[in-house]
């Protein structure tokens, strides 16, 4: 009977439903709103690394003697998506934001709202010590130090010594962009730079306008409406030559426009390689390719590095800075808990860990002293020496809408004209803090 | 000799554009709704039936969208941004007037417009093509057949997305090597570098993945054509173009016209591929993506609202075009037996 049957079969399957509804439920309710864990237990929220983070945070809960445990929580892979979620989840109040692995721009659009606890004065004095300029002007906001430095990053100019040779360049001083282009178009070889539509290109911009003596924001702290910005100057004007010239005369190869940091190591690392600007995970990368059998000795050992480009023969340059900071969100449990696991983590001898583990460089110039650093990176003094002259991107709360006009009129490179581009890309920023203008 | 059956057919589809043959009297044309209370005690109590099925869907339905899409409009009404909660204001109208004004939402939009058009053309006819070819095949392959022709679409998007990327991608794609024959594509071509060609791989990776889905549909269509129908028509003499022109199509026009609505829904509201192979760069900018980037990234929760609802307008626009002057007949198509 066709009734019974179905019955049956309906009965058969009440188990395998209520297993069912068990795990949607259960998956829901635990998904639901994070861990509540143990009173002294802290969340990390660490950007992706090759395991660094999480090794300090269980060597500190080690150390700390059970008055606290760091769990990890791993944000997304580039900088622009950890800062959606971070700062959706301040937005909300979400209170499991005990420390987080923050990218210095993004540091004035937390700090504004007050979505970060204050940094205990104590604290912040022990732990701006001896750290490099530009990682401190990145953890301040508004004459205040509101998060705490830990590793620093920047660019240097890395080129492959038989090319600088043939084309006749004295690379015991520092070169000048004109110098390198001269050199890669003589020797019919690419430059190596971040063309690409990205928060790349931002980097670049800042460190050629810095390095040309100019400022992307000229009032950094100033609101939507009256912000000012120094794009439309002599500095502009002379960095949007040089990525200008880099396009138009097919200095950066066919991949330029497309190109990011890993792309042009790639193109680098290949025949046409000649000069590039990048950061010291180069080195680790080439020598891992090297070690793998990918990649030639020969390459390896062609391979030099100096100070990042000047725009003029005698003006230092302001190379690129990145890194990552400490911050406290404003709703964590447990701040107190949260800084004095803060204070171990960027301990000088967990900052040289992390560069040999990792290839992060120290925010704290102390941390290069460890002999191990050498030993591993070769160019560490340069790395430390860079930093110190580093210039942060613009320090506004508004750095997002800053950074994606930038991308969008000063991408691809080709397309830049030196004559309007400071201009228009400086009205177009303009009217999109203003709410004129969509982005 | 052969008109009479196609002839037949052809006046047929002109005046009812649900199925033919064995519908009349419980599809949803305009001529049966003239009289709700003649229905049977069946009919009433499948359609009991049907509300006790599909109610709690509806109304889960409900209140995971329809609360949504209120608060996106209250929102676009307020300049409002995520990490200024202090300084919510009302602007009435002011974010649409912003989006309306802007050149970057009208280029979206066209953007958006051509990706649909040339997206669901190609489908169309490439789906219908395999729906035959899964129609005719013999018995013992047809299930492998279906399998290897639905493959693209079990894909994720996200990942599917990647594949192409890094195929055509000039760093590790093979595309420049195997193709470097053909006018045009060498090693030193950046497909993602210049709106047109970044728009040629955005729309082949979503029309490999679509595909699929559309043959599925047409084949659905092509199994309620009356084999006696096609079986008449070759017996007059028609040729399989006639067949097909008169017969096949006529007949399965709803099939036709519900997988065209779907899809355009569907590419009209395209996000990841472009996410992932351009992020909108270089004139590859679309309408979710614009609604994301002020959401998302800005954190302008009001233009992000606006954008989004405008979006919205736009969908509900199509579905009005299909289905008012397309009369799609969204009920009908399942043969009601």
């Amino acid at each position: 009977m066709p009734t019974s049957r179905r019955t049956r079969s309906i009965m058969k399957n009440r188990p395998k439903a209520a297993v069912l509804a068990g795990l949607v439920i259960g998956t829901l309710s635990m998904s639901g709103c994070g861990p509540a864990g143990a009173d002294n237990s802290l969340t990390w929220y660490i950007n992706p690394d090759a395991g660094g983070q999480a090794a300090i945070a269980q060597k500190c809960s080690d150390d700390s003697g059970g008055r606290y445990s760091i769990e990890t929580s791993l944000l997304p892979s580039d900088a622009a998506s950890q800062r959606e979620q971070l700062a959706r989840r301040l937005a909300a109040g979400d209170s499991s934001l005990d420390i987080m692995s923050l990218d210095p721009p993004f540091i004035p659009e937390l700090a504004e709202p007050g979505f970060l606890a204050p940094v205990p004065e104590d604290l912040a004095q022990s732990t701006s010590e001896n750290v490099v300029e530009g990682a401190l002007v990145g953890a301040t906001w508004k004459d205040e130090l509101v998060t705490v430095p830990f590793w620093a990053n920047t660019q240097i100019l890395w080129y492959r010594k038989s090319v600088a040779e043939a084309a006749g360049l004295d690379m015991s001083k520092p070169v000048t962009w004109d110098q390198i282009m001269e050199a890669a178009a003589s020797q019919e070889k690419t430059l190596g730079v971040q063309g690409a539509q990205a928060e790349s290109m931002t980097v670049w911009v800042n460190a050629l306008v810095e390095s040309a003596g100019g400022s992307i924001i000229v009032d950094p702290e100033a609101t939507a409406d009256t912000i000012e910005l120094g794009l439309d100057s002599e500095a502009g004007v002379a960095a949007a030559e040089v990525i200008s010239t880099i396009g138009k005369d097919g200095l950066g190869g066919p991949g330029l426009p497309t190109q990011d940091e890993n792309a042009s190591l790639i193109a680098f690392q290949g025949d046409s390689g000649s000069f590039m600007v990048n950061y010291p995970f180069v080195w680790p990368a080439t020598t891992a390719a090297v070690e793998a059998g990918t990649l030639d000795q020969a390459v390896l050992d062609d391979l030099g590095w100096g100070i990042f480009p000047r725009m003029s023969a005698d003006q230092e340059s302001a190379p690129p800075l990145g890194g990552i900071n400490l911050g406290v969100g404003a709703e964590s449990d447990n701040p107190e808990l949260a800084y004095e696991a803060i204070q171990c983590i960027v301990s000088v001898e967990n900052q040289s860990e992390y560069f040999v583990t990792n290839g992060n460089p120290p925010s704290n110039t102390e941390a290069y002293e460890d002999p191990r650093i050498e030993e591993s990176f070769p160019m560490a003094e340069t790395i430390r020496d860079s930093l110190q002259v580093a210039a942060p991107r613009p320090q506004t709360p508004f750095y997002n809408e800053v950074s994606t006009g930038i991308q969008q009129r000063w991408a691809p490179p080709a397309d830049v004209d030196p004559d309007s581009t400071p201009g228009t890309s400086s009205d177009f920023i303009t009217s999109v803090l203003r709410g004129e203008q969509l982005l | 000799m052969t008109s009479a059956i196609p002839a037949k057919t052809t006046t047929a589809s002109s005046t009812d554009p649900g199925p033919r043959l064995d519908t009349g009297t419980s599809t949803t044309n305009g001529k049966t709704r003239k009289a709700p209370k003649q229905y049977s005690d069946r009919v009433r109590a499948e359609r009991r039936l049907g509300w006790i099925l599909a109610g709690p869907a509806f109304v889960i339905m409900l209140l995971v969208t329809l609360y949504p899409i209120l608060q996106a409009i209250f929102e676009s009404l307020f300049q409002f941004r995520l990490t200024a909660p202090g300084e919510r204001e009302f602007i009435g109208l002011g974010n649409y007037a912003v989006i309306l004004s802007d050149p970057v939402w009208w280029s979206g939009l066209w953007t958006t417009v051509l990706i649909t058009i040339i997206t669901v053309a190609v489908e169309l006819v490439l789906g219908f093509a395999l729906a035959l070819v899964m129609h005719k095949a013999l018995k013992s392959v047809r299930g492998l057949l279906r399998t290897a022709i639905l493959v693209p679409y079990g894909i994720i998007t996200v990942v599917s997305a990647f594949a192409w990327f890094y195929a055509f991608d000039i760093n590790s794609g093979y595309i420049n090597n195997w193709f470097g024959w053909l006018p045009g594509i060498d090693e030193n071509l950046n497909w993602f570098a210049q709106g047109p060609t970044a728009l040629f791989v955005i729309m082949a990776s979503e029309i490999w993945k679509t595909t699929p889905f559309i043959s599925l549909l047409l084949l659905a269509g092509l199994a309620q054509v009356p084999d006696e129908l096609s079986e008449a028509a070759k017996v007059d003499g028609a040729t399989w173009w006639e067949q097909m022109r008169k017969v096949i199509i006529p007949n399965m026009k709803a099939a036709i016209m519900v997988a065209v609505l779907f899809r355009a829904l569907d590419a009209f509201r395209i996000f990841d591929n472009v996410f992932i192979m351009t992020n909108g760069a270089y004139g590859t900018e679309v309408l979710s993506l614009l609604a994301y980037r002020q959401s998302i990234s800005r954190l302008e929760i009001g233009l992000g609202s606006a954008v989004s609802v405008l979006l919205f307008l736009c969908v509900l626009l199509i579905c009005f075009v299909a289905i008012k002057l397309f009369k799609v007949d969204l009920a009908g198509s399942q043969g009601g037996k």
